[in-house]
């Protein structure tokens, strides 16, 4: 007998084990939970050394993209992403990870087409949409000002 | 408390990051996308703004922050120069985290190499 | 067509014997619960190599080389090589097979690649078109996964229905000379699609393929639904399997204990963490070269239908939003003739 494609699909949706969502919630908010906590405390301490608002702004960025990419060459980032899932990919540590990644998997490729090409390949969209909306914005705001 | 609200508001952007991966099987990528136009989209809107005057770090360092970065400086370029702030605010707003982020990827890929997955 | 039998079957006149079969693993599969059977186990996922892609390519020489050694034989008596694998144009057989400098066959049956080979192997060498012929088949995790997924330290999470693909090589000397096994029948697969999109459950997409080239080998040798000791399909995974089962069972197939999966064989998901199970065209290769080869070879198992199974989607057709294509052949391995 043939079975439709619609059939099919029912028997995938019941054969497939449910993936355990409350557990990779816990997971996702204690590993982002934690690390927005820490930027906090970072930021705080460097606020107190007097640096602006927005220059402590920049350099707590600074220090979790940097931390975020050694993790990463020391091949511990993607450990911690397999436990926390979107609590490592969603803080700017993520985005950091997202962009050492294809660049050290990609390096036997070159530096110019491995390296500097493939560095882009998951993180760019987010640049690519990120510039789009903030044109959108930008407009928007200059003639409703 | 102010680390405490981080805590828990970092947390909460994150657990929506999750349940959009296992309920919606999005990829990654397109999770990223999705936050970074969110906050770029509620920055614009004054909305995510008061979120990082509430929590700090819990919202401005998930990804919609970043994309709230991009709004704040879009505005902000507007102010100062009008249209031509709309095609220099963004790229400018972002400039720091992306520079250090392609010369210490850039530096990560001329030192390491990509290893077994356990 | 004297041979050809039915919709898409064929039986061996002369039926072909299997000489020599070795497989050679990575390390992760050398920790699961076939190690005992494998030939060599490397401890380096490089294999002493600089790249993923030529890692494969040498884990893929080095088992030729001892496939080719264990059948008595040297490589210049080998007609012809067929062999397949998961990276970009066959690169990883392509490279591996360069320094033989023996007539070749690159296939691509992405994982049913060992079947695929087997299968037109035992048909070059009943037809007498060459006396030895090697089918070989290989995939290595990390070069799949920066094929396909993701680089290996973006930190992701994997799907519970994702499989592990394995690194691993499976060859076999397939010859006209020989007291067996035999290759005594092979069926070919038809590309079967059922409209599944997800590349985290490749299971799913390639069941049907499975079910379909088992009913077809079944019906179109006459066979009793008993015939086989053993019948294992290649990397259907702990999820797959149970689908392929259902439609079995469903077209009035119940085989029961007989019907066993080489992804579901060849890591132990318990302690190894590998979520559906093993996948790739080394999956079904090194499971059957060898654990099942030992087991015929121990007269535990006397005849076996092998169905090496393969999802024939590629990155680009997917983000084009297309389907993932199945495909499944079988290749029937008995003791004695």
């Amino acid at each position: 007998m043939k079975i439709t494609e619609q059939q099919y699909e029912e028997m995938v949706k019941a054969s497939a084990p449910k993936s355990t969502v409350i557990i990779n919630c816990a997971k996702a908010f204690l590993v982002g939970g934690a690390i927005c906590a820490g930027a906090q405390l970072i930021y705080n301490q460097l606020h107190a050394m007097g640096f602006s608002r927005e220059d402590t702004g920049t350099l707590v960025a600074a220090i979790l993209i940097v931390s975020a990419i050694l993790l990463t060459a020391l091949r511990v980032y993607d450990r911690l992403g397999k436990f926390a899932g979107a609590g490592s990919i969603v803080p700017i540590t993520g985005f950091a990870n997202a962009i050492a990644a294809p660049a050290i998997e990609h390096k036997k490729e070159g530096l110019v087409l491995g390296i500097g090409a493939k560095m882009f390949l998951i993180a760019g969209p987010v640049i690519v949409y990120g510039t789009l909306t903030s044109v959108i914005v930008g407009l928007i705001y200059y003639f409703v000002r | 408390m102010d680390i405490f609200w981080a805590f828990v508001i970092g947390g909460l952007i994150c657990v929506i990051g999750q349940l959009l991966i296992d309920l919606t099987k999005l990829t990654a990528a397109r999770i990223l996308v999705f936050f970074v136009v969110a906050g770029c989209i509620l920055g614009g809107l004054g909305i995510y703004e008061r979120l990082v005057d509430f929590a700090g770090a819990g919202a401005s360092v998930p990804l919609p922050g970043f994309g709230n970065l991009l709004a704040r400086g879009v505005k902000r370029a507007v102010d100062e120069r009008g249209l031509i702030g709309v095609i220099t605010g963004g790229f400018t707003a972002m400039a720091g985290g992306v520079t250090v982020a392609v010369v210490f990827g850039y530096l990560a890929a001329l030192v390491s190499s990509p290893g077994m997955k356990d | 067509m004297t041979k050809h039998f039915g919709t898409a079957s064929v039986r061996f006149s002369n039926p072909p014997s299997i000489i020599g079969a070795a497989a050679i693993v990575g390390p992760k599969e050398g920790e699961g619960p076939l190690a005992s059977y494998f030939d060599k186990i490397s401890a380096d996922i490089l294999f002493n190599k600089d790249t993923w892609e030529q890692a494969e390519s040498e884990l893929m020489r080095q088992t030729i080389e001892l496939a080719v050694q264990k059948a008595g034989l040297s490589a210049e008596e080998i007609n012809y090589i067929l062999a397949g694998d998961l990276l970009n144009q066959n690169s990883g057989s392509v490279y591996g097979a360069r320094s033989f400098g023996r007539p070749f066959f690159g296939l691509f049956g992405a994982c049913s690649a060992i079947g695929m080979a087997m299968g037109l192997g035992a048909m070059i060498v009943d037809g007498g078109f060459a006396d030895n012929v090697v089918a070989n088949a290989s995939s290595h995790f990390c070069g799949a996964e920066k094929t396909f997924r993701f680089p290996l330290e973006l930190g992701t999470q994997r799907a519970p229905t994702a499989s592990w693909t394995v690194t691993g090589d499976g060859a076999v000397v397939l010859s006209s000379n020989g007291n067996g096994p035999f290759v005594t029948s092979a069926t070919t697969g038809a590309i079967v699609d059922l409209g599944q999109k997800d590349v985290n459950n490749m299971g799913a997409a390639m069941a049907p393929a499975a079910a379909e080239v088992i009913k077809n080998h079944f019906n179109d040798l006459y066979l009793p639904h008993d015939y086989y000791d053993v019948i294992a399909t290649g990397d259907l995974g702990l999820y797959g399997s149970k689908l392929a089962e259902q439609l079995l069972q469903d077209s009035g197939f119940d085989f029961g204990e007989r019907l066993v999966d080489c992804g579901a064989l060849i890591f132990d998901n318990e302690n190894q963490d590998t979520h559906a199970g093993g996948s790739g065209c080394g999956c079904s290769a090194t499971v059957f070269a060898g654990y099942f080869m030992k087991k015929i070879r121990d007269g535990e198992i006397k005849k076996m239908l092998l169905v090496p199974t393969g999802a024939l989607h590629s990155v680009v057709t997917i983000q084009q939003g297309e389907t993932i294509p199945g495909i499944a052949h079988a290749v029937a391995i008995e003791r004695k003739m």
